[in-house]
């Protein structure tokens, strides 16, 4: 149970050696705090991961195997984590960037990012959703991206994956009001990630700590979206009313 | 609204968001209104893998009386009421103090101990082991009960007598103070005491400073069944900790004058309701002029003054809905004992508080007799409490109480689990010596962990 001051006792990071997940996870750190369980790949950097956090003082970490794509092991994986104990805030971070030029070139690139981003959230997402609602408390963190918002020519197969998760979790937070569940959809700006290292920040851009403290004030406040930074809600509500024709033009 | 938190129209199970009095931490449950004891011992063998939690008033402060997921049992029909030639009281879990109260002084009897509110049910006093303003006199509610039937997870109903078997006493003192987690309280006979009119005698003191106050009431606490003290939570400096002593008895017949003699107000309609606001009128600048002007009020000294017993021990009865107006997001309640040698941290959590600006008009300070060593999770523990109300928005409010928590303990100290809702597992552990004890006993008489509550899974009970 997230305690009166808004301090979670357990956190589970679905995509678990996400940037913006472990400033997150950093963000909600607190004498509260007892639980973490990190979902990701095997692999060494989830060992560095679990053994950074542990080392910082996070108390009780531990990782789960988990594969975003397969998702037939994920309810196993997700009903196992719920049996231990009640999580408090689950947050689903994982996803890919890839390359627009090359999901063009190889549209089965393209798929294999729309079965992680969308198909692997949408699992994941539901089958939540059941164990939150039956513990009747809980917090679910969506990463979007406002790359969903309106998809560009530059990269809309990432933003069209991201379209469908917001669209998923937009319903999702409707379905859930009142169940003592509350789902709450993060829509960041570019963010400086290692997903992103190589390439050129866009306007607004932000780093994960920013977007962390954006989750962070978003469950505080029981705020269905928020934007990160707060001023592209205002840019994203103009750039969604341009004209086609000027939007092509953009340089976004 | 004395708010029961759930709607007792109905027998249907509903699903139903819950909270405790501070407005904090909602779960949802299926609130069950069992029509009597066989309902409840169904009610019980039925129970799910979330378990099963008897909700008394729902005036904890914070989730001891939720159950997510799982089943909350609403016992108001269980309120059955007989007052004994020999003056105890034989009372349903579910009834009401305040169905209680006017029944007892039709009969020159009163409650043996009452807490600062007469809306909470006979069940959830002992299940709190509740306090008053006469502890440094009469103990806890525990000291008091004589039996009680504890409905236990094998769906048995046990009489559980103070003078019982050692197995049945241990269970029983367990139960005082466990929170609902040894079973349900279906019934309880409990002691009573003389009231021979419905006044108390009042002496009133105002006091400038916190030493002035403390010597106050280490030197003449004992003189007085019932003592307790409003501080200024929001006075700093050379007034950190001014307060207003307010201190008596029961009156005699013949000290009430007739216009006096007003009648205990029966049911339970406060006399104002606060109506639900989206902005909190409660800020720190209106708080600090409602203290000052609390403090100015009172008399610097008064003694004698014949007062009626619901202004007395129930002042913010009248009322209703008060907790709303600390504003949508809610308060807590950070209430710790500390043994005498501690008396340091009375002062550290004023001045600490007071040093973020948290604004509260309800910070009282007592002193405690010696507890129940036999009772596990029993608060009360002999020398000081204090206990102040926060808006849960209050900036800075967790560093400080958690960096209090480490002196309250340090001080060999501990926190009330029925106003607790931002405490761990391990200030609690270290709080309570008994908590293994408690630990086994539960896990003998609930192998299966039927009971369990919020409070329960967040602490680790």
């Amino acid at each position: 149970m997230t305690d009166a001051l808004d301090r979670p006792t357990s956190l589970l990071l679905l995509g678990g050696t996400s940037d913006i997940g472990l400033a997150t996870v950093r963000a909600l750190r607190s004498p509260a705090l007892r639980r973490v369980v990190l979902a990701a790949r095997p692999s060494s950097a989830r060992d560095a991961v679990v053994a950074d956090l542990s080392s910082s003082g996070v108390v009780g970490v531990t990782a789960v195997d988990f594969e975003a794509s397969d998702t037939a092991s994920h309810d196993v994986l997700l009903t196992s984590v719920f049996a231990e104990g009640d999580i408090d805030v689950v947050l689903v971070a994982f996803g890919v960037l890839g390359d627009q030029q090359d999901f063009e070139d190889n549209p089965d690139h393209a798929v294999e990012a729309a079965q992680i981003n969308y198909v692997g959230a949408v699992s994941v997402c539901l089958r939540a959703a059941h164990l939150l609602r039956a513990q009747g408390h809980g917090s679910l963190v969506v990463l979007s991206s406002v790359a969903g918002e309106r998809a560009r020519r530059s990269n809309f197969v990432y933003g069209s994956t991201k379209a469908g998760l917001d669209a998923l979790a937009s319903g999702l937070a409707d379905a859930l009001h009142g169940t003592g569940v509350h789902v709450l959809i993060v829509r960041p700006g570019f963010v400086h990630t290692g997903m992103t290292a190589h390439l050129d920040p866009a306007p607004l851009s932000v780093t994960a700590e920013q977007v962390a403290d954006g989750v962070v004030s978003g469950l505080r406040r029981g705020a269905t979206v928020v934007y990160v930074p707060a001023t592209l809600r205002v840019v994203m509500s103009g750039l969604r009313h341009l004209p086609r024709a000027v939007f092509r033009r953009l340089p976004v | 609204m004395p708010s029961k938190g759930t709607d007792t129209a109905t027998v249907e199970p509903t699903s139903q968001l819950l909270t405790g009095w501070g407005l904090t931490m909602p779960s949802r449950a299926d609130v069950q209104r069992p029509q009597g004891v066989q309902d409840v011992v169904a009610a019980v063998l039925a129970a799910g893998g979330r378990g099963i939690l008897a909700r008394g008033a729902g005036r904890s402060y914070g989730d001891a009386a939720q159950n997510g997921g799982g089943v909350v049992l609403d016992l108001s029909a269980l309120a059955t009421l007989e007052l004994l030639d020999d003056g105890d009281l034989v009372v349903g879990g579910g009834a009401l103090l305040s169905d209680v109260i006017p029944v007892l002084l039709a009969r020159g009897r009163f409650l043996p101990v009452t807490p600062g509110t007469r809306f909470i049910t006979v069940g959830g006093a002992i299940a709190a082991d509740v306090h008053g303003k006469n502890h440094h006199v009469d103990g806890s509610f525990g000291a008091h009960v004589r039996w009680i039937d504890l409905l236990t997870a094998d769906g048995q109903v046990r009489r559980l007598a103070s003078d019982g078997p050692v197995e049945d006493v241990a269970l029983l003192a367990a139960t005082a103070g466990g929170m609902g987690l040894t079973g349900v309280i279906l019934t309880a006979r409990i002691g009573t005491i003389p009231a021979p009119s419905s006044s108390v005698r009042v002496d009133t003191r105002r006091v400038d400073d916190l030493d002035s106050l403390m010597t106050l009431m280490v030197e003449g606490d004992a003189a007085y069944r019932y003592s307790v003290a409003w501080v200024d939570g929001m006075a700093s400096g050379g007034r950190l900790g001014r307060g207003v002593l307010t201190r008596g008895d029961h009156a005699a017949p013949s000290e009430v004058a007739s216009h006096h003699s007003a009648a205990f107000p029966s049911g339970d309609s406060p006399r104002i309701t606060v109506p639900p606001t989206p902005v909190s009128p409660l800020n720190r600048l209106s708080l600090k002029a409602f203290n000052e002007a609390y403090f100015r009020r009172a008399p610097r000294e008064r003694t004698g003054q014949i007062m009626g017993l619901a202004p007395f021990f129930y002042p913010l009865d009248a009322v209703g809905g008060w907790n709303r107006l600390y504003g949508r997001r809610g308060f807590l309640q950070y209430q710790f004992a500390v043994p005498d040698s501690g008396a340091d941290v009375v002062r550290l959590a004023l001045e600490r508080l007071a040093g973020i600006g948290a604004p509260s008009f309800l910070t009282v300070l007592k002193r405690f007799g010696p507890g129940r060593a036999d009772s596990p999770l029993s608060f009360p523990i002999e020398g000081w409490t204090l206990a102040i109300d926060v808006p849960v928005r209050t900036r800075g409010l967790d560093r400080v109480l958690d960096d209090l928590d480490e002196n309250v303990l340090a001080a060999g100290g501990r926190l009330y689990l029925a106003k607790d809702s931002r405490a761990t597992p391990a200030t609690i552990a270290a709080g309570y010596p008994g908590l293994g004890a408690f630990r086994a006993l539960k896990a003998d008489v609930d192998p299966h962990g039927v009971f369990v509550s919020d409070l329960s899974r967040r602490l680790d009970l």
